[in-house]
């Protein structure tokens, strides 16, 4: 999907007016802002919660369930969100649950680079048979129903923070295998790469000293957006009760719970999303600033 | 154009291997499928006779292949732990109604991705064209099943214009296929438009105005037909997102079709249906993805030469 999508923008093209052109670098810049800020507000949140939270997210009071946020007729004060089925803050629980999608999205990430761009820098490199083992490999990740594999991995190995972030790891790194195996075919052709075959320098020191480094813009890129789709995907799993188990506070764990009361709490269910969803926006929006900014060569305009 | 099939034939043949050797190791990753099949009390010697009796002592390898015979040969994936009847029958129960719900999406998404990506072409940086931009970016971020819901508090709860759960009719396919369809829309509608723009400055546009004919015919006939061609290609390798979503989708709206069956049957540990659901998932996908690789190629010859 995302693959996909980041083809697509990227091939977004420059508009032909200077002016238009001044404008469109402008709104990249300013919704990369706006982007980075959503971040820096996550990441405050996850490591702040203890202090910022109003409230303990775990405190539940059966007197006080389902309250409605508190700008509404019926809303406690100090309940700015409302609370949830058993009386729990539903902003403090929002507020704690950025530490788990955070710390997934940005673990599954890494494992996911990892993987896949060591496999893309082999099968770009070695352009040969180790290179049809590792793009056939690829086509059989992306003929895989990627959800169905994750969840089942996840049942497999017992739901817990540690197995969600392998299971979205290793099915996630195709995406990785790809673009680092193209732009590797590009890079080996360079006349650095045979200066430096040339001076008889190893393998190994060629992929990561003079291969690898001029990697790094498209691989942030990248990862950046993968990051926002591996928060979605933590969300889903854990929605569908293969992921992180209550009481710990997730949002998709908080999702499933609130979508039991839509027909009349609908804040329950609508608060986590708005978070799931503002988080996957601040991060694509930082992404598609940061391709615009550092890597000419994706923008083909 | 036949060695080009012949290829991707064998190519597929490839990965649908790949993919029923994933689903049925996954299965052996952590768990002992004899526990799984005995009541917890049954003894050690219990468990060793039983092993012995449905095979599962023999060597990982000759399992498989045992597997792959009977699932090729007879297209039995075993007994469902749960319904007690064979895990294909399940899910071919289950087949007509994810089979509506995609094609139900792909009617909606085509209606609209179309028209408007062509109209966001032709008026480049109008209104139009940024505010689709922007339903981009949204539909980018936007969890699908939390989506699904929000449609549902508002058109089912607020509003009562549409029925919440169930397939019986019509009606209750609308909320199902726009949550799903939103999820593709916006790349859709992005290929039509960066399709359409690319094919615009062609010489043969210019050729086919010059020659004064309509606006419309010149924008349909000429050009969509050939923006038209990636967009083919895209659609196959949609129907394979179309399954992975329609798991999210058929749970939130509890639809009974495939995608609930298998989240259904890997909470309950019914591994039959979960073996046969991911390898026909796989099979969907591939088939998909050949059908428009082949589709792409006999439009474009340039594909099939490369």
């Amino acid at each position: 999907m995302s693959d996909l999508m980041s083809k697509e923008f990227a091939l977004d093209e420059s508009p032909p007016t200077l002016r238009g052109r001044l404008l469109h670098k402008m709104w990249h810049l300013r919704m990369g802002v706006i982007g980075g800020l959503i971040i820096l507000g996550l990441v405050v949140t996850a490591i702040f919660c203890p202090v910022l939270a109003p409230q303990d997210p775990y405190k539940q009071d059966i007197t006080k369930r389902l309250k409605p946020p508190s700008w509404m007729e019926g809303g406690r004060p100090g309940h700015l969100l409302g609370t949830d089925h058993l009386g729990r803050d539903l902003l403090s629980r929002i507020m704690y649950g950025t530490r788990v999608s955070l710390t997934v999205g940005i673990s599954a990430v890494l494992l996911q680079v990892l993987i896949g761009v060591g496999l893309g820098l082999l099968a770009g490199y070695y352009s040969s048979k180790i290179d049809s083992v590792i793009s056939f490999f690829v086509n059989c990740m992306m003929g895989f129903p990627f959800i169905l594999l994750a969840m089942s991995l996840v049942a497999v190995l017992g739901p817990s923070l540690q197995n969600i972030i392998i299971a979205l790891g290793v099915t996630g790194w195709p995406v990785f295998t790809r673009v680092t195996r193209i732009e590797t075919l590009r890079l080996r052709e360079r006349e650095f790469v045979l200066a430096a075959t040339s001076l008889a320098f190893s393998t190994a020191r060629i992929l990561a000293r003079h291969i690898l480094p001029n990697l790094l813009p498209s691989i942030l890129v990248l990862g950046t957006v993968e990051v926002a789709r591996a928060i979605i995907q933590e969300s889903l799993l854990s929605f569908l009760g293969l992921g992180i188990q209550p009481p710990t506070p997730s949002w998709g764990v908080m999702l499933a719970e609130g979508r039991n009361y839509m027909l009349l709490q609908w804040w329950f269910a609508a608060f986590p999303g708005v978070a799931i969803f503002l988080s996957a926006l601040g991060i694509n929006l930082l992404g598609d600033a940061l391709r615009d900014l550092i890597d000419p060569h994706l923008r083909k305009s | 154009m036949k060695t080009y099939i012949i290829k991707r034939l064998i190519q597929s043949i490839g990965v649908c291997l790949v993919i029923s050797m994933i689903s049925f190791f996954l299965l052996f990753l952590n768990t002992d499928p004899a526990l799984l099949l005995l009541p917890p009390e049954a003894e050690v010697k219990d468990i060793e006779l039983f092993k012995k009796q449905m095979g599962l002592d023999r060597p990982l390898i000759v399992q498989y292949g045992d597997f792959l015979r009977k699932v090729v040969f007879h297209g039995d994936f075993g007994q469902s732990f749960v319904a007690k009847v064979p895990a294909l029958q399940v899910i071919v129960e289950r087949l007509p109604a994810t089979i509506k719900l995609t094609v139900a999406v792909m009617i909606f998404v085509n209606l609209v991705s179309i028209p408007v990506g062509i109209i966001a072409a032709i008026r480049r940086y109008s209104l139009i064209d940024n505010v689709a931009t922007f339903f981009a970016l949204i539909g980018q971020a936007m969890p699908l099943y939390w989506f699904g819901i929000m449609l549902i508090i508002v058109f089912g709860v607020w509003l009562r214009w549409l029925p919440i759960s169930g397939s019986d009719s019509l009606a209750h396919l609308v909320l199902p296929a726009v949550t799903l369809g939103s999820w593709i829309l916006p790349v859709n509608m992005r290929l039509t438009r960066s399709g359409m723009l690319d094919v615009l400055n062609q010489d043969y546009i210019r050729t086919a105005r010059a020659k004064g004919l309509t606006e419309k015919k010149v924008l349909i006939k000429h050009a969509f037909r050939n923006a038209a061609i990636p967009l083919i290609t895209v659609l196959g390798m949609q129907i394979g997102l179309l399954l992975g979503g329609a798991v999210v989708t058929e749970t939130v709206f509890a639809w009974p079709g495939m995608g609930r069956l298998a989240v259904d049957s890997i909470r309950m540990g019914d591994y039959p249906v979960v073996q046969a659901v991911v390898v026909i998932f796989a099979f969907f996908v591939i088939i998909s993805n050949l059908v428009a690789d082949v589709l792409a190629a006999l439009i474009d010859p340039r594909i099939r030469l490369e």
